[in-house]
């Protein structure tokens, strides 16, 4: 069952085209791989999908809803979760603040009230709320193994504890589909190793994954499905195998590396 | 064809006034491209210019009263104050902007309402908080001609902005230190790896962008008088010329200025706006550019980076 | 000389009150706003209004002015909060003189012998300061406590995460424009509540005594206290006020013109952005690790107070 599918999506700065009539798709329970020299418009048709940018023309179906155009807030409480390329944490919040901010919209919803007493809610029980938050938080921390830093300032974290709990903090909202912007840029090959885990782990939670990702072994080695951008326009899409064995692919991509 | 005269004189008038608002602008727009902060203190800094202007004009004009060592002592005084208020700037950009540049984007424009604060307050304590008049440096007849009047100062001050602009567009375009300059506002990392000095161009900017605001404000002075807080109107007249124009790009506050001025010379009378509530539209003015035209006639839109 | 120590402890009351509402506005959600004087403004003439023309009693009219001023935070917060920090903040500065413009152009002069505030019959004039200071103070701990409330709630965090990164907090499900809007319009109101408390003092109201520098005064407060601290807002408006009245308190009037203090409070502001942007006191770290709940921590206290006995 597809549970994301883009439709002619096209978004234009001005005269460039950064995603040119691209028909994506994710597969339910799938790690799904996007893959493309830099530039190819991969983090623009994230954008496009998160409701971080509108896209110019063509349409968004998530889990059977259009969700063209709304908001990152409205597309984020649909059930679609991300990272960012250049890991956007709450810095001057402490660790677990980071992954309480997760659950923000998952906590304290009470479908018989309306939003502002939800709101009044939240002040006047605040503690039970928080105490509610935290314990949830907490076993996010516990999935990464980094709940030891859980009173630390987001920004005193070493770089791919940062990355791991920019993830912790996406999952906290029980997304349905979960987006990673380049989750192993600037990692050592240990910390990469640790990230195949991760990512191991949130499949089998039920999660279904779309990662941006130019670390080929990386991509070769979880990724159910594959779709392959370059110039803004899908060149290929298959399972690992046959993207390897693509044309296409080795042209504008693959074949760069062996030069 | 009596109104269409009064119009023509409206822009005539306007012309002048809008001269002065893009000499000041360029400060905003010069600083903005660079470092994407609005120098609050820029307007004080044409303040502390048009002081430094005056003392030194009386000063001279106290040695000798001949016609032409006036027109000289004014030159003299524009040029000293120029200098100074440099100085000035340069002086601020080190201490109060330079230590937050890779601060969060609040603090810079925090230390600029400070820096604004200590200037404005610091020559109130100096000159007292009364106004004063700035004395022309010639006869000051209206010349006429086919019904329309413009003051030999009125030239004055489209000759001096004119001959300033005109240089600054020199130097901008043609030098190597200019060309280093848009460099630089286009790309600071990178303009830093291909060798170029960025401290030394952002403390010209910072400079230039101050001597210009003291010209603006020796000649504001003229039409305004000098006094301590004269820079807080001025300046932000001049800041939305800077954003008219499309904040970041140096034709652009030209022409916003330029545009500011006729707006402002023209629309007054047209719309009797009574002198109460001319701060007020103003002000109104203001918002409604950033609201409605945020990135100005010449400027680039430009969008975060996710 | 205690006379002027009292007048600094009822004017570091309003700061407070008014900083407080500030530092929901810049030191929670990060939005830089120069209007408070504006708001300070509303409230004042709020109170003004209803006590001198109506005969209304002045605690009708705190709430009034709170909503009022709140209103026109809305009114000046829909249009302008979705402008990036420079702008935002010059086009609040030129709305809280526009605010200041329509009111000096209404009546220059503003309007003086205002009715006395009274409670249980206790008429509080301005001869009698200690009383004031009470009422003020205890406002401030009342709005304090409702504040870090506020702060330390699933509200404030999200405004928090708003000052921090506001494409992150939209991707984590927030209304980014409601929370900006909410924040903003309880900051003014706030605002508006001091400058009730203002009126009440004072007794007269003038357009001249809600300029551009009263902002910057308030601005300061936060700053010098620590952004996002609530505690340390307080403090840094004691602070400013001493500095405010410090000729009067030294009897040195004569020597120290009052723009000596205007320049400290600008020297205030470059120094802690270059030392110690975080203020005096720093950010207010909560620790969420306390699975009490408040009663229970209640419990705890009033337990450890009884071993003590």
């Amino acid at each position: 069952m597809k549970i994301l599918t883009t439709d002619h999506l096209t978004r234009e700065f001005g005269g460039v085209i950064a995603v040119n009539d691209v028909n994506f798709s994710v597969e339910q329970g799938l790690v799904t791989g996007l893959i493309g020299p830099n530039g190819a418009g991969k983090t623009t048709l994230f954008n496009q999908i998160t409701g971080v940018d509108k896209p110019t023309r063509g349409t968004i179906t998530f889990d059977g809803k259009d969700i063209t155009g709304l908001p990152a807030w409205k597309v984020s409480r649909l059930g679609i979760a991300r990272t960012f390329q250049n890991i956007r944490l709450y810095k001057e919040l402490t660790v677990v603040e980071n992954v309480m901010m997760g659950l923000h919209f998952k906590v304290g919803k009470d479908p018989f009230h309306g939003r502002f007493l939800q709101a009044v809610k939240s002040y006047v029980f605040a503690q039970r709320e928080n105490r509610e938050m935290y314990e949830r938080a907490m076993e996010w921390l516990h999935f990464f193994g980094i709940e030891s830093h859980a009173q630390d300032f987001a920004r005193s974290l070493p770089y791919g504890m940062q990355r791991e709990l920019e993830i912790a903090r996406a999952l906290a909202a029980d997304p349905k589909l979960l987006f990673l912007d380049e989750p192993a840029a600037g990692m050592n090959p240990a910390e990469t190793a640790h990230l195949m885990d991760v990512v191991d782990k949130i499949r089998s939670l039920g999660v279904t994954v779309v990662l941006i990702e130019h670390d080929m072994k990386l991509v070769m080695n979880i990724c159910d499905q594959i779709t392959v951008l370059n110039f803004g326009t899908k060149i290929a899409e298959g399972t690992p195998q046959a993207i390897k064995q693509n044309k296409d692919v080795i042209e504008a991509y693959l074949g760069k590396e062996e030069e | 064809m009596a109104t269409l005269t009064l119009y023509i004189q409206y822009i005539v008038n306007g012309l002048t006034l809008g001269a002065i608002y893009s000499l000041i602008a360029l400060g905003y727009t010069m600083v903005y491209g660079i470092l994407k902060f609005i120098n609050f203190a820029h307007g004080d800094i044409l303040m502390v210019g048009a002081f430094i202007g005056l003392v030194v004009y009386q000063a001279l004009l106290g040695t000798s009263a001949s016609p032409v060592w006036m027109v000289a002592a004014f030159f003299i005084a524009m040029i000293v104050s120029m200098v100074l208020c440099a100085l000035l700037g340069m002086f601020i950009e080190r201490v109060a902007y330079k230590p937050l540049r890779n601060a969060n984007r609040l603090a810079p424009l925090l230390s600029a309402i400070g820096v604004s604060f200590i200037l404005s307050n610091g020559a109130a304590w100096i000159f007292g908080t009364q106004s004063r008049r700035f004395p022309y440096p010639f006869d000051n007849t209206p010349i006429t001609f086919f019904g329309i009047s413009i003051t030999p100062h009125q030239i004055l001050m489209l000759v001096v902005s004119i001959s300033m602009m005109l240089l600054l567009a020199f130097f901008v375009n043609k030098t190597k230190m200019g060309k280093a300059m848009r460099a630089t506002s286009l790309d600071q990392p990178t303009s830093a790896l291909m060798g170029i000095n960025v401290n030394r161009v952002i403390s010209l900017t910072f400079a230039i962008g101050s001597a210009l605001a003291a010209v603006g404000g020796i000649l504001a002075a003229f039409d305004f008088r000098v006094y301590p807080s004269m820079g807080t109107m001025t300046g932000l007249k001049a800041f939305v010329a800077a954003v008219i124009g499309g904040i970041g790009s140096i034709p652009g506050a030209m022409i916003g200025g330029i545009l500011l001025g006729i707006l402002e010379a023209v629309g007054a009378p047209l719309l009797h706006i009574p002198n109460g509530l001319k701060d007020t539209v103003a002000f109104a003015v203001l918002i409604i550019v950033l609201l409605l035209r945020p990135e100005g006639i010449l400027g680039k839109n430009e969008r975060e980076k996710v | 000389m205690i006379n002027f120590f009292m007048l600094i402890l009822i004017y570091s009351g309003v700061y407070a009150l008014m900083a407080i509402g500030q530092n929901c506005i810049t030191g929670s959600t990060g939005m830089l706003s120069l209007c408070h004087a504006g708001f300070f403004c509303i409230g004042s003439y709020v109170t003004a209004i209803m006590c001198k023309m109506f005969g209304i009693s002045f605690w009708l009219s705190l709430p009034v002015a709170a909503l009022a001023a709140g209103f026109v935070g809305f009114l000046i917060g829909v249009p302008t909060l979705r402008l990036k920090g420079d702008y935002l903040c010059i086009a609040t500065l030129g709305l809280g003189e526009i605010i200041r413009n329509i009111a000096t152009n209404i009546n220059p002069v503003g309007i003086t012998s205002i009715p006395r505030a009274s409670l249980f019959g206790y008429q509080f004039s301005s001869r009698n300061k200690g009383a004031f200071i009470i009422l003020i103070w205890v406002f401030v701990l009342i709005f304090y406590i409702l504040f870090q409330q506020l702060a330390h709630s699933r509200l404030g965090r999200a405004m928090n995460a708003i000052r921090e990164d506001e494409v992150a907090a939209q991707s984590n499900g927030i209304n980014v424009t409601k929370y900006k809007i909410s924040s903003f319009v309880l900051g003014a109101a706030i605002g508006g509540i001091a400058g009730s408390f203002q009126t009440a003092y004072t007794l007269t109201v003038s357009p001249s005594s809600y300029t551009f520098m009263v902002s910057v005064m308030v601005l300061c407060t936060v700053v010098l206290g620590g952004m996002g601290n609530a505690k340390a807002v307080i403090l840094g408006a004691f602070i400013i006020q001493f500095i405010s009245y410090f000729q009067q308190l030294t009897g040195l009037t004569n020597i120290i013109p009052p723009q000596a203090n205007q320049m400290i409070f600008g020297l205030i502001l470059v120094v802690m952005m270059i030392w110690r942007p975080q203020g005096l006191l720093g950010r207010d770290k909560y620790r969420y690790g306390d699975p009490r709940t408040f009663k229970e921590k209640l419990l705890a206290v009033a337990k450890r107070k009884g071993g003590e006995r």
